[in-house]
């Protein structure tokens, strides 16, 4: 069963959301990292580069395939994990911590409003899986 | 899961492609390699007849031995590439891919004209496992009493495995050392476990089942050709670095003479192998460019776990063939830098 925090955003890209003030802390859930494979690449933005919401900001590669990934905010990039260019299976081992990819400050704090809850995520996942 | 060439076949087991081809390297992995398509070849005239549609040479073959080989077009391009078995003088096993193996059983019966020869698709027969390593010698001794050691590279014997008769095979599609084992189709399943548990599968240092692309991975590193990516109906055995394959000396075959006209004038592109050599990995039907021109192809492209580099096969005009000829690859629009090296990428430590 894939780890689902309680206290983050998602979205139905598998990407998750961490609020700290104005700032929004993102990567991918368990459940994408499990499906994805051993994670052997990560393409991150720049620092200011500036994203809508669901704009693909970067990619994430497995062995097999490579897979685009969606901000579920809107914002200005303000800092990368840069860890992952040399440790990119961080993000199979700690998707929810170590293998987080950016922080945004947020255009709209509102928005994360109306991504999903942690027990709306679960049922989302459990469904594609059927 | 995914269909591969028809067939419901793994990508990965839990533990990961990574884990499955390093332990293969290490130790020994499992494949289940049963999709392979098998033609069975029968009659006083099976050598002739399967010499004169393969390029190898099938009359250097004794019993118990196999080639690689290709089966060709009329122009000497690769409508599969295949092994061939000598099981007797009057009797030839031909193992073919999945994707390919209805059109090259429909190729060879159109060519059959009456000569005494007897073909059957046993296809279904069959069922095939690959067990690949440094241990997979040890562990399958474990399950027959036929003496392995014994079996020279690309060189078979009958026997049995768990007590269920067979061919056992010295070959594979990884680079490393190990065997395959043909049998009958039913008995898959019994083979499948008896060999994980002879193999001590739940150890990490244990045989490790494998899927789709940890076999893929592994083969690229040892340099082998994927039909359909490296050699299709569109490349010659010479452009594909497959002259080794090629016996134009045998006599006649379907092909051979623009083969020879080839090998005279020269190929003007050809396959090579290369290495990334900034960060990125390239991909299968990505670009090749040269002083700002495209001037070929990625026909495979993937991380290799072992060596730890992002690696693949291209094909480049000749003039830029060379090994150390610097390249860039187009990788979703970024141009990556990679450099020709020599291949296979990898060779097993003798």
């Amino acid at each position: 069963m894939a780890n689902v925090p309680e206290d983050l955003h998602y979205s139905k890209d598998h990407e998750w959301v961490r609020v700290d003030g104005d700032q929004a802390i993102i990567g991918i859930t368990d459940y994408a990292q499990n499906s994805l494979g051993d994670v052997v690449y990560v393409e991150l933005p720049k620092a200011e580069e500036e994203f809508a919401a669901n704009e693909a900001f970067g990619s994430v590669e497995s062995v097999k395939a490579v897979s685009e990934v969606f901000t579920p905010v809107a914002g200005v990039v303000v800092k990368i994990n840069e860890s992952l260019a040399d440790e990119p299976e961080t993000v199979n081992s700690d998707p929810y911590g170590d293998g987080w990819m950016i922080r945004v400050k947020m255009s709209n704090s509102g928005e994360v409003d109306s991504l999903l809850t942690a027990a709306e995520y679960e049922d989302f996942t459990k469904a594609e899986s059927e | 899961m995914i269909d591969f060439g028809g067939w419901d076949m793994p990508v990965q087991y839990p533990a990961g492609t990574i884990e499955e081809h390093l332990r293969t390297r290490t130790h020994a992995g499992l494949f289940d390699v049963s999709h392979m398509g098998e033609i069975d070849v029968r009659g006083a005239d099976a050598i002739a007849f399967v010499n004169r549609l393969t390029s190898n040479d099938v009359t250097k073959l004794v019993d118990g031995q196999a080639q690689y080989s290709t089966l060709t077009t009329p122009e000497g391009t690769v409508i599969d590439d295949l092994l061939v078995y000598r099981l007797a003088q009057d009797h030839l096993l031909l193992v073919v891919n999945a994707s390919t193996t209805d059109k090259d059983w429909e190729w060879i019966k159109s060519h059959h004209a009456g000569e005494p020869v007897e073909l059957n698709n046993v296809s279904s027969d069959y069922c095939q496992l690959a067990l690949q390593g440094p241990d997979a010698l040890s562990i399958l001794q474990k399950l027959t009493d036929l003496p392995l050691a014994e079996i020279k590279y690309y060189h078979f014997n009958h026997g049995t495995v768990d007590g269920v008769a067979g061919i056992i095979s010295r070959t594979g599609y990884t680079g490393e050392d190990g065997f395959e084992v043909y049998a009958p189709a039913d008995r898959a399943e019994q083979l499948w476990n008896k060999i994980l548990d002879a193999g001590d599968s739940g150890s990490p240092t244990g045989v490790i089942p494998c899927g789709l692309a940890a076999r893929n991975t592994l083969r690229l590193e040892a340099g082998m050709a994927l039909y359909g990516h490296e050699i299709d109906e569109t490349t010659t055995l010479l452009e594909a670095n497959l002259g080794w394959i090629c016996k134009l000396d045998k006599g006649d075959f379907i092909g051979r003479e623009p083969l020879a006209r080839q090998k005279a004038e020269g190929v003007k592109r050809k396959l090579v192998g290369f290495e990334v050599t900034e960060r990125g990995i390239a991909r299968d039907d990505q670009e090749v460019v040269v002083n700002g021109e495209l001037v070929g192809r990625v026909t495979s492209g993937s991380p290799a776990p072992f060596l730890k580099k992002n690696i693949g096969f291209a094909y480049v005009p000749v003039e830029f063939a060379s090994v150390g000829q610097e390249i860039k690859i187009d990788v979703r629009g970024r141009l990556v830098a990679a450099q020709i090296v020599k291949t296979p990428f990898y060779k097993r430590p003798k």
